[in-house]
C-alpha cells in the first residue's frame, strides 16, 4: 500500500511541477468541442448525440494521457529501479492507474462544464449526479485499460501507435456503456439516474478488467 | 518434442466427412425457412464459423495463460497458431455475414445485427495481435507480451458480446442469428452437424499448422546440431514465434 | 414478433437471385480453405527443400571428414 502511495505521489508531483500532460488533455477536449460545433453545424446538441460527443472527446483526451504514462519510466530507468526494489510489482499498476484516474477526474471537472457551456442544450444541473456516476465508472475502465495498454506499448518500437490501436477496441464496451448511460440524462426533462443496465455493464467491465490486469501485470515487468 | 502429425490424418478425414454430411443436410434435408427462404441456408456456414472463431480466440487466451504459467515456448506457438486460425475463420464469418446481410436486408452492413457488430469489434482488436508481436524484437519478451494480450483479449470476447447485445434496440428482429429456441428439430440437427464439422476443421488446421511449424523448427535444430552454430542462418525479425 | 411482421420487413428473394448469394457464401468458405491449403503446400515444399539441403550438407561434411582422416595416418 505504501508503495502505491509513494509512486502515486511521485507521479502527481511530477505533473504538478511539469504541467505537461493535463493542460494538453484539457486543451484538446475544449478544441474538440469547438470542432464538433462546426463539424455538426449545431448550436446545441442534446440526448444521445451529446452523450456520444462527450464520450468520444473524453476518450481521445485520455489517449493523450495514456501515451505518456510510462514514458518517463522507460526513458529514465524507472522500470529497473522499481524491479530492484523489494515491493509487490502490481503496486506499479495500481499507482499508475490511480494517477491516470485522477488526471481524468481533473479533466472532467473542467471539460464537462465547458461542454455544458459550449455545446449542451439542456441544463447540466439535474443530470449531474447520474453523469458523475457514469463518468466515474467509465474513468475506472479508461484508467485500468489505459495503464495496461500503455505498459505493453512502451516496450514496443511503435510506441504511440500500438497503444491506441489495442486500447480502443478493448475499451469499446466501456465506451458504449458511458455513451448509452449518459444519453438519457442529457435530455431537457430527462431522468436524473442513468439506466441500470448500462451501470451494471460498466461495473462488470471494471471489475473483470481490473482483476485481469492485476493478474497479468507482473508478466509485463519481468526482465 | 511433441509430434503434431500423429492422428492428423484421422482428424482431417473426420472433418471432411462431417462437413460433407453437413452440406448434404443443408441442401437436401433442412427445410426451407418460411420468411427468409433459400437465403437462410447461409446461416449454416456463417454461424458455425462465428462460434468457432470466437472459441478459437478464447482458446488462444487459455494457451497464452499456459505460457505465462510455464514459460515454455511451445505454449506461445500454440497460442499464436490458435489466434491466427481464429482470425482466418473470423474473416470468413465477416464475409459470409455481409453476404447474408446484403441478401436479407439489401445492405452490405447492418448495425442492427449484434453478432456482426460484436464480431467486428473483436476482429479489430485481434488484428493488432500481429503488429504487436512484430514491434517487439526480443523473442522472449515478444512471447510474454503476446500472451498477456491473448489473455486479456480472450477475456474481452464474452464481455464485448454482452455489451453489444445490450445496446441493440430490438427494433429489427434478430433474424440473422437464429440460434436458440426457435429452431425446428431438423434445422437444429443440420446446424449442429455443421458446427461440429467447422469445429473439426479448425482443430485439423490448427494441428496441421503446428506440425508444419514444429517440423521446420526441428530441421533448423538438426542443422545446428549436426553442422554447428554458423550453418544456421539467423531468422529475420518476425511476428511468428520460432 | 409474428412471422408476418418479420416477412414484411425481410421478404424472401426468389430462388434464382437467392441462389447467387448462398453460392457466394459457400464459395467464400471454400476459397478460404483452398487458399490455406495452397499456402501450406508452399511451406511443405520449402521444408522439403531445407531437409534436402541439410542432407546434402551433412553428406558433404562427412565426406570432408573422411578424406581428412584418410590423409592423416601418412603424417
Amino acid at each position: 500500500m505504501r508503495t502505491v502511495l509513494t509512486v502515486l505521489r511521485k507521479d502527481l508531483l511530477l505533473e504538478l511541477r511539469g504541467f505537461e500532460t493535463l493542460p494538453a488533455m484539457i486543451l484538446f477536449a475544449i478544441v474538440t468541442f469547438v470542432i464538433f460545433h462546426f463539424g455538426l453545424n449545431q448550436d446545441t446538441i442534446d440526448g444521445q448525440l451529446a452523450a456520444g460527443v462527450l464520450t468520444v472527446t473524453l476518450l481521445f483526451a485520455a489517449m493523450l494521457g495514456i501515451n505518456r504514462l510510462f514514458v518517463a519510466e522507460r526513458e529514465q530507468g524507472g522500470f529497473d529501479a522499481f524491479l530492484l526494489a523489494p515491493v509487490d510489482r502490481s503496486a506499479l499498476l495500481v499507482a499508475k492507474a490511480t494517477a491516470l484516474f485522477l488526471f481524468l477526474v481533473v479533466l472532467e471537472v473542467i471539460a464537462v462544464p465547458a461542454f455544458g457551456l459550449l455545446l449542451l442544450g439542456p441544463s447540466l444541473a439535474h443530470a449531474l449526479p447520474g453523469l458523475i456516476a457514469v463518468l466515474a465508472l467509465g474513468d475506472v475502465a479508461l484508467a485500468v485499460i489505459g495503464t495496461l495498454v500503455s505498459a505493453i506499448a512502451v516496450q514496443t518500437r511503435a510506441r504511440d501507435l500500438i497503444g491506441p490501436i489495442i486500447g480502443l477496441p478493448l475499451l469499446l464496451p466501456a465506451l458504449i456503456g458511458m455513451a448509452r448511460g449518459a444519453g438519457p440524462l442529457l435530455v431537457a426533462h430527462g431522468s436524473s439516474s442513468p439506466p441500470g443496465k448500462w451501470v451494471a455493464i460498466l461495473a462488470l467491465y471494471d471489475v473483470v478488467f481490473a482483476l485481469l490486469s492485476y493478474a497479468v501485470f507482473d508478466f509485463l515487468l519481468e526482465d | 518434442m511433441t509430434t503434431y502429425g500423429r492422428g492428423l490424418r484421422g482428424l482431417s478425414l473426420a472433418a471432411a466427412a462431417t462437413i460433407t454430411v453437413a452440406l448434404a443436410l443443408v441442401f437436401f434435408y433442412a427445410p426451407l425457412d418460411a420468411d427468409q427462404g433459400f437465403i437462410q441456408k447461409i446461416f449454416y456456414i456463417h454461424v458455425p464459423l462465428a462460434i468457432t472463431a470466437l472459441c478459437g480466440f478464447v482458446f488462444g487466451g487459455v494457451l497464452g495463460a499456459m505460457y505465462l504459467r510455464t514459460g515454455e515456448r511451445k505454449w506461445d506457438i500454440r497460442s499464436y497458431v490458435a489466434i491466427h486460425m481464429a482470425l482466418i475463420f473470423g474473416v470468413g464469418t465477416l464475409l459470409t455475414g455481409t453476404i447474408w446481410a446484403k441478401a436479407s436486408w439489401g445492405h452490405w452492413w447492418v448495425w442492427s445485427d449484434p453478432t456482426l457488430t460484436s464480431f467486428l469489434i473483436v476482429m479489430l482488436l485481434f488484428a493488432t495481435y500481429q503488429p504487436l508481436r512484430f514491434s517487439i524484437e526480443d523473442p522472449e519478451r515478444q512471447s510474454r507480451y503476446a500472451s498477456v494480450f491473448a489473455v486479456v483479449a480472450g477475456a474481452f470476447v464474452p464481455l464485448n458480446f454482452i455489451a453489444v447485445r445490450a445496446a441493440q434496440q430490438y427494433v429489427h428482429p434478430r433474424v440473422l442469428t437464429l440460434t436458440g429456441g426457435n429452431l425446428p428439430g431438423s434445422m437444429r440437427l443440420t446446424f449442429l452437424v455443421s458446427l461440429v464439422g467447422i469445429a473439426l476443421l479448425y482443430v485439423t488446421l490448427w494441428k496441421y499448422e503446428m506440425a508444419a511449424k514444429s517440423t521446420r523448427m526441428q530441421v533448423r535444430a538438426l542443422r545446428r546440431a549436426l553442422l554447428g552454430e554458423d550453418s544456421v542462418a539467423p531468422l529475420k525479425r518476425s511476428a511468428a514465434p520460432s | 414478433m409474428t412471422l408476418a411482421a418479420i416477412f414484411a420487413v425481410a421478404p424472401a428473394l426468389p430462388l434464382h437471385t437467392a441462389g447467387k448469394y448462398v453460392a457466394g457464401a459457400y464459395i467464400v468458405f471454400l476459397a478460404l480453405v483452398l487458399i490455406y491449403v495452397s499456402i501450406m503446400a508452399t511451406r511443405l515444399s520449402r521444408t522439403e527443400r531445407e531437409l534436402a539441403e541439410l542432407r546434402r550438407d551433412v553428406e558433404a561434411q562427412r565426406a570432408a571428414r573422411d578424406s581428412a582422416r584418410e590423409r592423416e595416418p601418412v603424417a
